[in-house]
């Protein structure tokens, strides 16, 4: 292994280099190895180095979330009865009593009311998957705005994708098993919505709900996906996930002594061990506290499944919200009768764009690989301003994505904003539509002014904000220069220069090149390289340490 | 500073002397980076625990204060598991039941999690360490070797050159699974044809509107102007497939007055003096577009408001549905009371591909 | 039931709080008991004298008279008031929403402008030039009656605009149902029996009184009872639930984030 850690003339007193030879974990770890040959995983992993920044940390919430809904899960399948019978409710809350309810609500509820920590267990399980989701999203957006997607890493983010939509997945399955009113008239809505589908639709709905809607079979069906298929697979994904970012080893941000071809950081033992393991405890504390002080879902309010009643703010899990949101938003009238058939394009139209959405968000990577044409790999993440076009893109992704998830809500924000449910929707219309160009414009300008702030920096130093006059009379402000360390940061990152269209071996431009060159200009016609040493020696400071630099104050 | 006014261009390209462009990125890619010198890691700074025992002491302390406070945590949680039972089924008890137990257990998860990064941050030795990458794909001899290993298989096994085999056992293995594929078709009922389902309710001649969900009928005298009856067809509730009827055959009532309505032509005799009754199921996804505004006449579905309009037949005026509701002609009988005279005259809630 | 809670609920810390809740919902409860038992006798004592009419009227003339007209008739300003009857003045006056402030989508509930007095005059006055649905009366209003069917026609008749938890929902063009936690008994009987403004009526027909009583014991309960599972963060559901964990939840884990990966003083 080729970590290494210096160790100083600070050794830590607390730790003397003891070696346990004996000793019962002595004996355990021989017992261990000689059966399993686990010295060589101690050896290959015990000391690797993780770099610590604490955006690197989103994917452990994610990662913790999980072990919790895994662990608080398993708990309630011990109480939970998938099943459809009609039964009769006869347990604590008196406002169900006798209520004709299916077994599934009836179980929920027992678990909620009739065990002890129960209600506790089931909410534990549904912050944690709220939670689970969300460090999920932030995570691909860290690791989209860092560029950390690049080679060799455009698998994992496929990957990575796969356990977002799987989560979404397992997150609706899950929220529908009470068979409660809220997520009946879910269910209903994901009815509707497939029927509303050319050609598979209807039977796709007839075979899913075994029947007719609601029918006897979708609580079973879903719990079997719940339970067993979706985290199966979900697992599988999880460890090639992480195995992957084993063998890339962690990228890190730029800073002084990091390069392409190292990563400084903590050990796995002890450090990384301590912080990652503690901070475990934490999320799961988080989640607890949560769950003890904050009702979430609950059920005995929304009563039974019954498909006359409905209630007002009938929302999906905050994750389906962008689904919903596109159905909210599309303008009357869209559905005509074509060739003897319904063609609903008022669902046609925002499923093609939730796909197209997702889509995108999932070959991105390939796409920018192909533009940029770079072939190398990439450790070293990327500042989000350094790379304008593609945090602008990312901008408007979110700004679009963020319009969906406010037109899910559009009810509630008109009642709390005494708006009209009609206006927040034609403003969430405009938004949907102009909102991602508003943001990539701004970002991309924001972008490109924090580059030129950098670079003056670089060149100039920071402004210190202390007046000097000069004997001739004239007022300058005195500029501390930056240190060397701090320069390095901020001047290693990398610009493309536009691809140019040219000739392949046969002498010939093919259209691919020709949208390959523009995508390149668009991606990079407008950058700031970064300053340069010669530049830095023009200005008459370089390292010779000059502990504050006076520049003239008219220039600024 | 004249590089700082163009920001359309790349600033620096112009000092061609002081650009490193590599275009060996098999592309023709241009990359510009800075040639200024990694000045290595700066010098390692020492926490005041490093230095100053007493503060090391005194961090020592905190971390196993916090994991004792973790054991008091974990142990006021089982105490509070059988402190606060909850089998007299007071909901009070139900409360302090959750909350105590759960902020026992986040106390005893707090103090091993603050704890054990505390040690880590403060007492642990902080000097960062290096690794060393490697380029992900394998070494060359590897790679060659295994590209020799497919050669090797190749050859022994003659995949590439009995060709018939190959394609043949291609084939079977693209047809093997289709069995699999047809048993799902198992997932619903073999003799029924989910068209027809959703062309029908269950809604017939002489059926009687009747309270939702007791199943009282209705008498045309009980529907006062600005009420709002939840219907239900008569015999509903003794159905034992009462969702699945239910969830097409639920209907609005209400008493307009009759100088309100506009009524197309072939449908003057489907409403009784200003009672009308229409499809409760949205035709855009199927939500119960239950809300009625007495006044404005209006009925909104609550899921993605879409919002019908009951003077107009209850056509649509905002939202995403398309088509109005359906209505449920109604008449009266010997009795007084409301009943359908035939079911819906097209299929009601949302669209499908079928529908014409 | 609730008794047996609250001696258990003596042996621990919360003991205190839960007290005082109960103090309030008793105090509260009586108090509502107390106010809506004038107002239902000063007008089911069927022979509301005349002077009390006569002062309704006056109340009426210089309070109501330019919107409904001094026939009740109604005016191009307000709807007529022929047959509401002196429950939909209880209501719209007992609750505020009377005299309205100025136009808009809906009359906003606000502070009583009148004591209880003069609301039974004027609701008297308006009784006696036109019958009507009277003032409920007090027995229907005990919160006593069945819970789970009152639940059952609440979330069937009521849910979908008021939310299950009757935390109130948006209607069309700037309408809303109004959140129900707090509002007097009497004033949802009337409600349901008078259907102010947008909402619908529910006659006794729809709605028996009974069953009124039912959805009103049903909104009490899970007013006095409230979530076994902790803050119920305004009962708006999912959308509450998300913005809660996206701002707390993971605000509070990237703060943990941060000192965790912060270097050590």
């Amino acid at each position: 292994m080729s970590t290494t850690i210096e160790h100083s003339e600070t050794t830590d007193a607390s730790a003397p280099p003891v070696r346990k030879g004996g000793g019962f974990t002595g004996a355990a770890a021989n017992y261990l190895d000689e059966r399993t040959s686990i010295s060589g995983v101690v050896k290959e992993f015990g000391r690797k180095i993780f770099p610590d920044h604490w955006s690197f940390m989103l994917g452990e919430v994610a990662l913790y979330s999980f072990v919790v809904i895994i662990l608080s899960g398993t708990f309630l399948t011990f109480f939970f009865q998938a099943s459809m019978v009609e039964t009769h409710y006869d347990g604590s809350w008196v406002p169900l009593k006798g209520v004709e309810m299916s077994a599934a609500m009836e179980s929920a509820l027992h678990i909620s009311f009739d065990v002890r920590g129960g209600l506790l267990v089931r909410q534990i399980h549904h912050w944690a998957a709220l939670l689970f989701i969300a460090a999920i999203g932030l995570h691909m957006l860290r690791v989209f705005f860092t560029g950390a997607f690049r080679k060799p890493r455009e698998l994992n983010w496929m990957i990575g994708f796969t356990l977002f939509v799987l989560a979404m997945a397992e997150g609706f399955t899950g929220y529908s098993l009470p068979d409660d009113l809220l997520s009946g008239n879910g269910l209903r809505i994901i009815d509707g919505l497939i029927k509303g589908l050319p050609v598979i639709g209807t039977w796709t709905s007839f075979l899913l709900f075994g029947g007719e809607f609601p029918g006897t079979q979708i609580v079973g069906r879903f719990y079997t996906l719940h339970i067993l298929l979706l985290p199966a697979i979900l697992v599988a994904a999880l460890a090639l996930h992480l195995v992957f970012v084993v063998v890339h080893k962690h990228t890190q941000f730029a800073g002084a002594g990091r390069t392409e071809k190292n990563v400084i950081g903590y050990p796995i033992l002890p450090v990384y061990a301590a912080k990652a393991g503690g901070f475990f405890f934490l999320v799961f504390g988080v989640i607890v506290l949560m769950a003890s002080f904050f009702t979430i879902n609950p059920i005995w309010n929304y009563g039974p499944y019954d498909p006359s009643p409905v209630s007002a703010g009938t929302q999906p899990d905050w994750y389906i919200g962008f689904a919903d949101g596109a159905l909210r938003l599309i303008p009357p009238g869209l559905e005509f009768v074509w060739l003897n058939h319904t063609w609903s394009f008022n669902i046609i139209i925002p499923v093609v764009a939730l796909v197209l959405l997702l889509l995108l968000v999932a070959i991105y990577p390939f796409v920018e690989g192909w533009v940029t044409g770079d072939k190398r790999e990439h450790h070293i993440l990327d500042r989000p301003r350094n790379t304008p076009t593609r945090t602008a893109i990312g901008a408007a992704g979110v700004t679009f994505y963020a319009g969906l998830w406010a037109a899910a809500s559009s009810d509630l924000v008109a009642t709390h904003f005494q708006l009209s449910i009609e206006g927040v929707i034609h403003v969430v219309q405009a938004w949907v539509v102009l909102g991602p160009f508003l943001a990539y414009f701004v970002t991309k300008r924001v972008c490109i002014a924090l580059m030129k702030k950098d670079r003056e920096i670089v060149l100039h130093g920071y402004e210190s904000g202390r007046i000097v006059r000069l004997p001739g009379g004239e007022y300058i402000e005195v500029h501390e220069q930056v240190d060397d360390y701090e320069r390095w940061r901020l001047v290693d990152y990398e610009v493309y220069e536009p691809i140019m269209v040219r000739p392949n071996a046969q002498g010939k431009i093919t259209g691919a090149a020709r949208l390959r060159a523009r995508m390149s200009n668009w991606f990079f016609e407008d950058r700031i390289a970064p300053a340069q040493q010669s530049e830095l020696g023009q200005g008459g400071h370089g390292h010779d340490d000059t502990p504050g630099e006076i520049e003239g104050g008219k220039g600024h | 500073m004249a590089h700082d006014e163009v920001s359309g261009h790349d600033t620096a390209a112009s000092d061609s002397s002081a650009v490193e462009v590599s275009r060996g990125t098999s592309t023709g890619t241009a990359v510009i980076a800075s040639d200024v010198v990694n000045p290595g890691e700066p010098p390692h700074r020492h926490r005041i625990t490093d230095t100053d025992p007493k503060e090391a002491k005194k961090a020592a302390r905190s971390v196993y204060t916090l994991f004792y406070l973790s054991i008091a945590g974990s142990i006021f949680a089982l105490a509070a598991y059988m402190a606060f039972p909850i089998e007299d089924g007071s909901i009070n008890a139900i409360r302090l039941n959750t909350l105590f137990i759960g902020v026992g257990s986040a106390l005893g998860l707090f103090g091993i999690g603050l704890g054990a990064v505390h040690w880590g941050k403060a007492l642990m030795y902080d000097k960062e360490g290096i690794d060393e990458r490697h380029p992900v794909q394998g070494t060359p001899e590897t790679r060659a070797r295994a590209v020799e290993i497919f050669d090797e298989a190749d050859r022994e096994s003659g995949f590439g050159r009995r060709t018939l085999i190959r394609n043949s056992l291609i084939g079977a293995i693209i047809a093997f699974p289709l069995p699999g594929l047809v048993l799902f078709r198992g997932l619903a009922p073999q003799d029924q044809d989910p068209v027809e389902l959703l062309s029908h309710t269950m809604w017939k001649k002489g059926d009687r509107l009747t309270l939702d969900p007791s199943g009282i009928p209705v008498k045309a005298s009980d529907v006062t102007i600005g009420s709002v009856f939840h219907i239900i067809p008569e015999g509903l509730n003794e159905r034992h497939d009462k969702l699945e009827q239910k969830a097409k055959a639920a209907v609005l009532l209400m008493r307009l007055n009759p100088k309100d309505l506009n009524i197309s032509e072939g449908r003057e005799g489907w409403s009784y003096d200003g009672i009308v009754a229409y499809s409760k199921i949205c035709t855009h996804v199927g939500c119960p577009v239950a809300l009625y505004e007495q006044q404005t006449h209006h009925l909104l579905c609550p899921c993605h408001q879409s919002t019908f309009d009951v003077v107009n037949e209850c056509e649509v005026i905002f939202g995403p549905a398309k088509r109005p509701l359906p209505q449920l002609p109604i008449e009266v009988d010997s009795e007084g009371y409301l009943v359908a005279q035939s079911d819906f005259h097209e299929p009601v809630g949302p669209s499908f591909w079928e529908r014409t | 039931m609730a008794r047996k809670s609250r001696k258990a609920g003596r042996r621990h810390p919360l003991a205190t709080v839960v007290l005082i809740a109960i103090g309030l919902v008793v105090t509260g409860g009586g108090y509502a008991a107390f106010s809506s038992t004038t107002t239902a006798s000063a007008d089911t004592s069927s022979a509301a004298s005349q002077s009390v009419i006569e002062e309704g009227e006056k109340l009426f003339a210089s309070n109501c008279a330019t919107c409904h007209g001094m026939d009740l008739a109604g005016t191009p300003d307000g709807p007529s008031l022929i047959g509401v009857g002196a429950a939909a003045v209880n209501f719209q006056v007992g609750t505020g929403r009377m005299p309205m402030a100025m136009q808009g989508p809906q009359a906003l509930q606000k502070p009583a402008q009148f004591t209880d007095e003069q609301t039974a005059a004027m609701a008297a006055y308006v009784a006696s030039i036109s019958p009507g649905p009277a003032i409920p009366d007090e027995s229907l209003l005990q919160a006593d009656g069945d819970a789970a069917n009152g639940g059952e026609l609440f979330r069937v008749n009521c849910a979908m605009c008021h939310n299950v938890a009757g935390a109130g929902g948006a209607l069309t063009e700037g309408k809303f149902a109004p959140e129900l936690k707090g509002v007097l008994a009497t004033h949802i009987y009337e409600a349901m029996l008078t259907g102010p403004q947008n909402m619908p009526v529910f006659n006794d027909d729809n709605l028996s009184p009974e069953d009124k009583r039912d959805i009103i014991t049903y909104l009490k309960y899970i007013e006095n009872n409230p979530s076994p599972g902790g803050n119920e963060l305004g009962s708006l559901g999912p959308v509450a639930e998300g913005l809660f964990v996206w701002i707390f939840g993971l605000g509070a884990i990237i703060g943990l984030m941060v000192w965790l990966t912060a270097k050590s003083n």
